[in-house]
């Protein structure tokens, strides 16, 4: 036989005994599986729900619009500032007006204010929800579609009419059975008539400012029911005309919203310009530490399941030392030998983590309930790899043991 | 032509600080188609020496040449192919693989030798028929008697075709009725020309052979050809 036949040959029979072995202890084989199994369905489903987490932000930030700047007494990612700002003055709707003459780059600007309020429809009532507050263009700062209906008009938004646009989630909550479209509904104690239900394009990532839990009304309407115009303060929404331009429309807003500060060139700016850039870096860096910790904890399970692996080869091994010694008497080359309990332990694990990848493609369906998410296919490679040489490593220590046993000892061995 | 060449071997195990003498000076030689017994008390190097002999140890010191080939200069993988190849264990407790069926049990050393699954099959079939159990290739130890596991155990040290049998008190966990059949079926195999050689503390097992060897205290004390050999005959009745 030629050497690689040999190999082969040595190999397929290490093979046979190795799941003979398996076979001969089913239980105590299952148990050990249960280690890996469970490691594995672990660390492929962490890796799902992360994936399904950071697609459903990409996909919610991109339904903020990736091109808006936002003109705001605050910013969003300053700390240390916070005494600064407290004391600047709010942005007002007069500044808004001056300021949309100034600049030219934008496709949109548009004032808005958020507030909270309940939404109520006969028996059906939303608590807390956040109302926009804007004009016209605000459905061209956002990439609004409509399932039902339209935004309000410039002559709605001028003559503060109460007309209000719905999430498509509120529409639901408020409208089970569908008919929203033209009902009326109460906004705290104001009546206000449903014009238009967005289609679904949130994320339930980004909370409140999920445009499917969130309603829109002209912030004129607005300043005549819930605001005091005096002394809230705007968020100026500009609109670039794409991305590549983001840049060059910043510096015009800033130039533009200095000029109607009448700042001069030694003063700092009184106002932040905001823009999503700052949420996906604050986003990249908390995903990427829950990333790190979950695979960590999740990598500890895969961890303990080696372990577990390793203490059974070596009560395996222990167990069958007569056995050894005799396949030793019989012929057996210390490869053999080795072979015979590598294979046995990675097969283990192999098995177990083929059954705990089904498992997480099975549960992903679940969790695909709750976050968009499928299996990646990378984690399918890794997970069989992972096991694999788990196998290999918690199984070298207890197969080399057995490997170098004694024959004389190992047959005396009771 | 001798088989096993042995001159002035010893083997020393260091037991704490203490040196341990298992063989002090042994010499022998074994030729082509002898029934060799070995007897001698327990810690008489008895076992030792039957260790060495099957090549699951090399002396400490001193030559062992099997076949011509040296021994004692050998790595634990040219010692496992020699013991594959060359050399058919049978032990006192038989060992068995438990879960698995006569004719897997017997195939075992054929898988180590390198034979494919077919001609091995057919291999242990005929060694399983040649000791009489045609009837019982797909039993599993448990449900084999003694004797009959004895048998099995028989059959997978001829399957190899090795040049000699070594068998440490065949007899030992057997009646003494299924102990004779064993014998008997040494003698059968013996009368066919193979070598054996015989482990044993029993002076009426060790006169199935042809000759006997005494140790005691890591020598030998005695080796002589037994006169008048018992040839075991076959009852009236066997199972």
């Amino acid at each position: 036989m030629s050497r690689f036949a040999l190999l082969t040959y040595e190999f397929k029979e290490s093979m046979f005994i190795a799941l003979r072995a398996i076979r001969a202890n089913k239980i105590r084989s299952a148990l050990t599986m249960l280690g890996i199994f469970i490691g594995v369905t672990v660390v492929v489903l962490m890796t799902t729900a992360i994936k399904g987490i950071d697609n459903s932000f990409q996909q919610g930030i991109s339904s903020l619009g990736s091109d808006v700047l936002y003109v705001q007494k605050w910013a969003w990612f300053a700390g240390d500032d916070w005494w600064k700002m407290r004391n600047r003055k709010p942005i007002t709707m007069e500044e808004f007006e001056r300021f949309k003459e100034l600049v030219k780059l934008p496709v949109a600007v548009s004032p808005t204010n958020a507030f909270q309020q309940t939404l109520k429809h006969s028996s059906q009532t939303v608590d807390n929800i956040f109302i926009d507050a804007s004009d016209q263009d605000f459905a061209k700062e956002r990439n609004f579609t409509f399932d039902q209906g339209r935004f309000f008009t410039e002559t709605e938004s001028k003559s503060a009419r109460n007309v209000i646009v719905l999430g498509s989630e509120i529409a639901n909550d408020l409208f089970p059975y569908g008919n929203a479209l033209g009902n009326e509904i109460k906004v705290g104690p104001v009546t206000y008539q449903v014009i238009g239900i967005l289609s679904k394009q949130g994320s339930f990532l980004l909370g409140s400012f999920n445009p499917d839990q969130q309603a829109f009304i002209p912030l004129t309407s607005a300043f005549k029911y819930f605001m005091d115009k005096q002394h809230m303060s705007l968020t100026i929404q500009i609109r670039a005309a794409n991305t590549a331009v983001l840049e060059d429309t910043r510096e015009e807003t800033e130039e533009a919203f200095r000029k109607v500060r009448k700042l001069t060139y030694n003063q700092e700016d009184d106002f932040a310009i905001n823009q999503q850039e700052g949420m996906v870096d604050n986003y990249n860096k908390v995903v990427g530490v829950i990333q790190i910790a979950g695979l960590f904890i999740t990598g500890l399970s895969l961890f303990v399941g080696a372990i577990g692996i390793m203490n059974i080869m070596f009560v395996s091994v222990k167990e069958r030392t007569k056995e050894i010694g005799l396949r030793k008497a019989l012929g057996a080359k210390r490869r053999t030998i080795l072979a015979q309990f590598l294979l046995e332990s990675s097969f283990i694990c192999l098995v177990g983590g083929i059954a705990g990848l089904i498992a997480a493609v099975l549960l992903s369906y679940l969790v695909n309930q709750f976050i968009p998410t499928s299996v990646q296919y990378g984690a399918v490679i890794v997970a069989i790899l992972v096991s694999l040489i788990t196998g290999l490593i918690s199984g070298f220590a207890p197969a080399y043991t057995a490997a170098k046993m004694d024959p004389v000892e190992a047959l005396r061995f009771e | 032509m001798n088989i096993i060449n042995i001159e002035h071997i010893s083997k020393v195990y260091q037991v704490g600080t203490e040196q341990v003498h298992a063989i002090a000076d042994i010499s022998l030689k074994i030729n082509q188609n002898e029934y060799v017994a070995i007897m001698g008390p327990s810690g008489s190097g008895k076992s030792t020496l039957m260790n060495m002999l099957g090549c699951l140890d090399t002396p400490s010191s001193g030559k062992y040449d099997f076949n011509g080939a040296s021994v004692s200069q050998m790595t634990d993988n040219e010692l496992a192919k020699i013991r594959n190849k060359e050399i058919g264990f049978v032990f006192q407790t038989f060992n068995l693989l438990a879960r698995s069926d006569a004719i897997h049990n017997v195939e075992l050393p054929l898988i180590y030798a390198g034979v494919p699954a077919i001609e091995r099959k057919e291999r242990a079939e005929q060694a399983l028929m040649d000791v009489g159990l045609k009837d019982r290739m797909h039993h599993k130890p448990n449900e084999l008697s003694g004797g009959q596991r004895q048998r099995v155990a028989v059959a997978r040290a001829l399957v190899t075709k090795p040049s000699i049998i070594l068998a440490d008190e065949p007899t030992g966990n057997l009646d003494s009725k299924t102990g004779e059949e064993i014998m008997i079926l040494f003698n059968e195999i013996y009368e066919k020309g193979n070598t054996i050689i015989l482990v044993t503390h029993e002076e009426y097992i060790a006169e199935h052979a042809a000759r006997i060897i005494r140790i005691k205290d890591g020598l030998i004390e005695a080796d002589v050809p037994v006169t008048n050999r018992y040839i075991p005959k076959m009852h009236a009745e066997v199972n």
